[in-house]
């Protein structure tokens, strides 16, 4: 038994090395030349040090600050390249996005913001890929978008997906990171919460695996819904994941906080996180674990 | 009154909490405690009771009247504790077939290192799912703050009532205040932007119904929200459990106001 498993992992490894570096070529091949200069030229800032790095280079190196060698946070079509088999991903719900229904001061304006500097129309993607070739769903969000908080668009996209996925009977991989519920859409964004746990829910009847990756930052009404409701939940080494904010808590309780309060160490201690894994072994293990939920006959 | 001035009203010392509508409400009741995992959280009251001839499980936040109780409860913002207990009544409440009665009033869930430690993100994301699949009528009554996910966790119900001044809120509209503009002083912008009171919720279609408050006549009072209670829990006992659950799901899922292919969709 565990030798087999040994040798599975070997096998996924090199799966995974020959399929980055088919993905880097093809990539570059199949890129158009004015995104390509738009790209060059966008800087991800470091989390940790500030320092800001091009996601050009970033991408070589699982997005890993050159200079502090922190995480940086990984634009959502990143994330997706860096996981999916190549070309395999199928976006789902692309053109849905977000409407300023309750006239909120400076929605309109956050709202055109995030989507000319992220080219995205909202703060989730959707859609269906292959991992090590085992078909699934997946929702990836973007920390960019307006800190990736869920108003009605990423609410309606999200359940849609669970929804496509009990259909089509596929387990669906999560990569949340937010700050919680959009407060620009009142309580129609609290609602959400509600509306995307009932998707949840059929998913898991249904039987079907739903793996969630913890990712900095995780926080509110995302804790507080979609990130702890996964059947297995991973998270990024030293992701924030919280439901009340640092701050809020040390202003109202006075409370001196550990360095570590709230950082996936902090959940795996106490029991939220099954394993922290680094970005070099995400996508072998996910798919591991996705493997180890097909639904085929014991031999 | 305006939506700050209802909020003020809601948070005001004096106004009936969970414990009041609790004894208004429910005849020959014994209260049950703990959440047989960690502890017992006295912000949230839970029992059996008889809601005229019908046994009901009751769970209802409670801030609490003198200093000492309001500490002991924190002020009405439960602990994970307090949800996991909530979840144990409504499962024991679907294994005996007894409807569940909500009563919400809560600033939202407690914010503190504790509650962190022992997972509040989790407790409440739990009761999500957990309500979401729970075969048995569940009705929820906001009678004073729903404040946020604390609130959320104990109203995935089949119907919500909101009583004429309660109001219910993503995000405290001090809190927000803080955000939008760094100064929790424009609370009042922030509650009018924030749209939280009663008439509001029906307009989402997140309640359907608004009680008339009359403190003066509390008991008179109850009696009509206890006949309002027993005409939907009629109504919701007669639907199988796959319609109970497929209608409860719905009336979430049709809740999003989004942009598609260039139209508004409501």
């Amino acid at each position: 038994m565990a030798s087999a498993a040994a040798g599975e992992k070997q096998i996924l490894k090199k799966d995974m090395i020959t399929t980055m570096k088919f993905d880097l070529f093809s990539r570059r091949s199949a890129k158009e030349p004015a995104n390509e200069a738009k790209e060059k030229t966008e800087m991800l800032t470091c989390p940790s040090c500030k320092n800001a790095c091009a996601k050009d280079i970033l991408r070589d190196s699982f997005f890993v600050c050159q200079a502090c060698g922190a995480y940086v946070r990984i634009p959502a079509r990143e994330r997706i390249k860096l996981l999916a088999d190549p070309d395999s991903f199928q976006e789902l719900d692309a053109d849905l996005t977000s409407v300023d229904f309750l006239s909120f001061p400076g929605y309109q304006d956050k709202l055109t913001k995030a989507k000319e500097s992220t080219g995205e129309k909202s703060a989730v993607i959707t859609g269906t890929a292959t991992l090590g070739g085992v078909p699934c769903a997946v929702y990836v969000m973007d920390s960019r978008f307006i800190m990736a908080s869920m108003g009605s668009a990423v609410g309606e996209k999200i359940t849609r997906l669970f929804e496509y996925a009990t259909e089509n009977h596929l387990p669906v991989i999560g990569i949340p990171c937010s700050g919680g519920a959009r407060m620009q859409e009142g309580i129609v964004s609290l609602m959400q919460m509600a509306k995307c746990s009932g998707a949840v829910r059929k998913h898991s009847d249904a039987g079907l695996l739903y793996l969630v990756l913890l990712t900095d930052p995780t926080t509110g009404g995302i804790t507080a819904s979609i990130a702890m409701e996964g059947d297995i939940t991973l998270a990024e080494p030293k992701a924030l994941v919280g439901f009340a904010g640092r701050r809020v808590i040390e202003q109202t309780t006075g409370a001196d906080l550990p360095a570590d309060f709230q950082k996936a160490e902090f959940l795996l201690k106490h029991g939220f996180v099954d394993l922290i894994l680094p970005r070099e072994k995400q996508r072998e293990t996910m798919t591991l674990i996705l493997r180890q939920h097909q639904k085929e006959a014991v031999q | 009154m305006t939506a700050y001035e209802k909020l003020k009203t809601v948070r005001a010392a004096g106004r009936p909490t969970g414990s009041d509508f609790v004894n208004a409400l429910f005849t020959d009741r014994v209260s049950l405690s703990g959440d047989r995992r960690y502890a017992e959280d006295s912000a949230i009251l839970g029992g059996i009771g008889y809601l005229g001839e019908q046994a009901v499980t009751y769970i209802a936040i409670d801030k609490g009247h003198t200093l000492d109780e309001r500490l002991q409860k924190h002020f009405g913002c439960p602990m994970p504790e307090g949800y996991r207990k909530a979840l144990r009544l409504m499962k024991q409440a679907e294994k005996f077939g007894r409807p569940v009665i909500c009563l919400v009033d809560t600033l939202g869930a407690f914010c503190g290192a504790d509650g962190e430690e022992r997972g509040q993100g989790q407790a409440i994301a739990e009761n999500l799912t957990e309500m979401m699949g729970l075969k048995t009528p569940v009705i929820s009554l906001v009678i004073g703050e729903g404040g946020s996910g604390g609130a959320l966790a104990l109203a995935v119900a089949d119907r919500v009532y909101m009583l004429e001044n309660a109001v219910y809120s993503v995000i405290s509209p001090d809190g927000c205040a803080s955000i939008i503009w760094k100064d929790a002083a424009k609370a009042q912008d922030a509650a009018d932007c924030l749209h939280i009171t009663a008439q509001d919720m029906v307009n989402f279609g997140v309640a359907e119904n608004i009680i008339p408050e009359d403190f003066d006549h509390f008991e008179t009072m109850c009696g009509g929200i206890k006949t309002l209670l027993l005409s939907h829990l009629n109504e919701l006992c007669a639907l199988s459990p796959d319609e109970l659950l497929s209608q409860r799901y719905q009336r979430f899922r049709r809740i999003g106001i989004y942009e598609e292919n260039g139209n508004t969709v409501k």
